[in-house]
């Protein structure tokens, strides 16, 4: 084995060129079968996440307590709010969408199950987020919040009534693990890519028939990573 | 036609590969088109709906606005009856800890955050308030009486609280009766409470930056003005509060599934509701992470054929594929623009 063989550096870049090479991580291409409405969802969900930092950030240069004396910190809180719900409205069409493809199909369960805990620990953050508001609003979902984690244990160390500790998950931890998780599961889906449409059983025979009396016209092939 | 059913292995293999043919696309530019175009909607939901933020409540507006029901919970927090006195871990070693069958979950990790509901709640905020030795000689004579005599005294002030006034000053007039000092120890935490001092007093620790609002929430909880006001704003759990916002504004919606289970039997009057909706909650949760895996729940989308509006472009090219009509041969023949090279690896991929 030779020192650059031995090279961590060298073995991560070369494991991440041969999982991802960068054809297949940022393709001009797409197959012919991606042409429904219910693909833009995805991509909606990524572009609120991206909207929920940018106000986020803004909101926390400020501090917590900004947006309930000033217009512009109202404004930013404004759009917080809203990107947040849009970004659910666009994740759980996006979800049901991937669930009514079957999308696991083919080697992408990990792409699923990625997907399925960013949607739960993205509940989490923004649930962080409604009890670190510092209004009426926080105290009553703090006060409410607590008896359900309580009754697991959970409240021992997740502590709903200690702002301080909501505000760090918000604005920290927990933001942390979604984009964390979003990421992988963009990765994982440029790695296994779309999955293909189910097939249609009263087709098959006819499409074999059809196969087997035509000739193929050129295409392009692809194997599954999963 | 006879139909066939595939196995779930058959349509594992058959999506592993895309032999069709690929469109042109531009990733980048759909994920920057995505972000204006929400960035467009928040801006526009920003200026015409605004957000809500509704002022906290005090426990000096609370003991100025009720201040019957602020006595009548500081009473029980004093004997041992409030909500949080009774709570269990990880406040206090209370009897009402939510429990499932044998399981304890809520006492197993023990008392995290302690909390003395007569010494945090009452003596120790009356032992801060100086001049006035009628209150230490008060807060004293209770402290020494017998369990039965505090018991006597306490339970006769919170009967007689129900028909209390409200006198000059925020003060409350109670009818006589056999109270022992309970009514002085109470009328000092009142003046305290409506001076503002409790708010400090709570909130205090060994520390000088204060982030930890629990006592203070906790005992605004055993009292009466975060659910009146919850009410108006229809924020109680039997109104699916817990997915509501103040106003008229959409709360956490993606909660629905969670505030449902309050909403039926046995839920909804069950001592451990908390402990079950969450292990019922976690359980489906697992399911949910876990579908493709789960026989049944991951064959249903092809039982419900919504696939076949999605992909009815492709479905409609391999219809013509299959009567020798245009298309060709070629599966999925549809989509616009030239065809491009696939990229290597499996069926390209959108982001979404």
């Amino acid at each position: 084995v030779s020192a650059r063989e031995r090279n961590w550096t060298v073995r991560l870049r070369e494991a991440g060129v041969r999982a991802l090479p960068p054809e297949r991580l940022l393709p001009d291409g797409q197959p012919a079968y991606m042409s429904s409405w219910i693909y833009i969802f995805g991509v909606l969900t990524i572009g609120a996440l991206v909207i929920i930092i940018g106000s986020g950030v803004i909101l926390g240069l400020k501090g917590p307590a900004w947006w309930h004396y000033t217009g512009i910190g109202h404004f930013f809180n404004s759009i917080h709010l809203w990107a947040v719900e849009l970004f659910f409205f666009f994740m759980v069409i996006h979800l049901w969408g991937k669930f009514f493809m079957a999308s696991w199909r083919g080697g992408r369960a990990r792409t699923w199950m990625s997907g399925a805990i960013s949607f739960l620990i993205s509940i989490a953050a923004a649930f962080t987020g409604y009890v670190s508001q510092q209004n009426f609003d926080s105290q009553w979902i703090a006060t409410q919040a607590k008896d359900g984690l309580n009754s697991t244990g959970v409240g021992a160390f997740f502590n709903v009534l200690n702002f301080g500790q909501m505000y760090t998950y918000h604005v920290l931890l927990l933001p942390v693990v979604v984009v964390g998780l979003v990421s992988a599961h963009i990765l994982l889906v440029r790695r296994s890519g779309i999955v293909p449409p189910l097939p249609l059983p009263e087709l098959l025979p006819a499409l074999a028939v059809a196969a087997s009396t035509a000739e193929a016209p050129e295409t392009a092939s692809a194997e599954s990573a999963g | 036609m006879k139909r066939r059913r595939y196995s779930n292995t058959e349509l594992n293999d058959l999506a592993r590969h895309y032999d069709g043919p690929y469109k042109p696309y531009d990733l980048v530019k759909e994920l920057c088109i995505a972000i204006a175009v929400v960035g467009a909607l928040a801006l526009l939901l920003t200026i015409f709906l605004s957000s809500p933020d509704e002022s906290p409540s005090t426990i000096a507006q609370w003991s100025r606005q009720m201040p019957a029901d602020f006595v009548t919970t500081a009473v029980s927090e004093l004997d041992g009856t409030s909500d949080t006195a009774q709570y269990g871990p990880p406040y206090d070693n209370g009897p009402n800890a939510q429990i499932v069958w044998f399981v304890h979950l809520q006492s197993w990790l023990g008392v995290s955050h302690p909390i003395n509901t007569a010494q945090d709640y009452v003596y120790g905020p009356l032992g801060a308030v100086t001049g006035d030795p009628g209150v230490r000689a008060a807060t004293a004579s209770y402290r020494a009486a017998p369990a039965k005599s505090q018991t006597t005294w306490t339970t006769n002030y919170t009967n007689a609280l129900a028909k209390a006034t409200v006198g000059r000053g925020d003060t409350l007039v109670v009818p006589p009766g056999n109270y022992g000092p309970v009514p002085t120890m109470m009328g000092a935490l009142l003046a305290l409470a409506q001076a503002g001092g409790l708010d400090g007093d709570l909130l205090t620790s060994s520390q000088f930056y204060q982030t930890d609002y629990t006592k203070p929430l906790l005992f605004m909880a055993d009292g009466g003005l975060l659910a009146a006001r919850a009410q108006q704003q229809h924020l109680l759990g039997e109104q699916w509060g817990m997915m509501n916002e103040t106003g008229s504004y959409p709360g956490q919606v993606w909660l629905w599934l969670y505030t449902f289970w309050y909403q039926i039997a046995p839920f909804n009057s069950s001592p451990n509701a908390d402990a079950l909706v969450m292990l019922i909650m976690g359980f489906l949760s697992v399911c949910f992470i876990l579908i493709p895996f789960i026989p049944g729940v991951r064959d249903i989308p092809r039982a419900i054929p919504i696939y076949r509006l999605i992909w009815r472009d492709y479905y409609r090219e391999q219809r013509n594929t299959a009567a020798g009509g245009p298309g060709g041969a070629s599966p999925g023949g549809g989509g616009g623009g030239p065809p491009v090279p696939a990229p290597p690896g499996p069926a390209g991929a959108a982001t979404g």
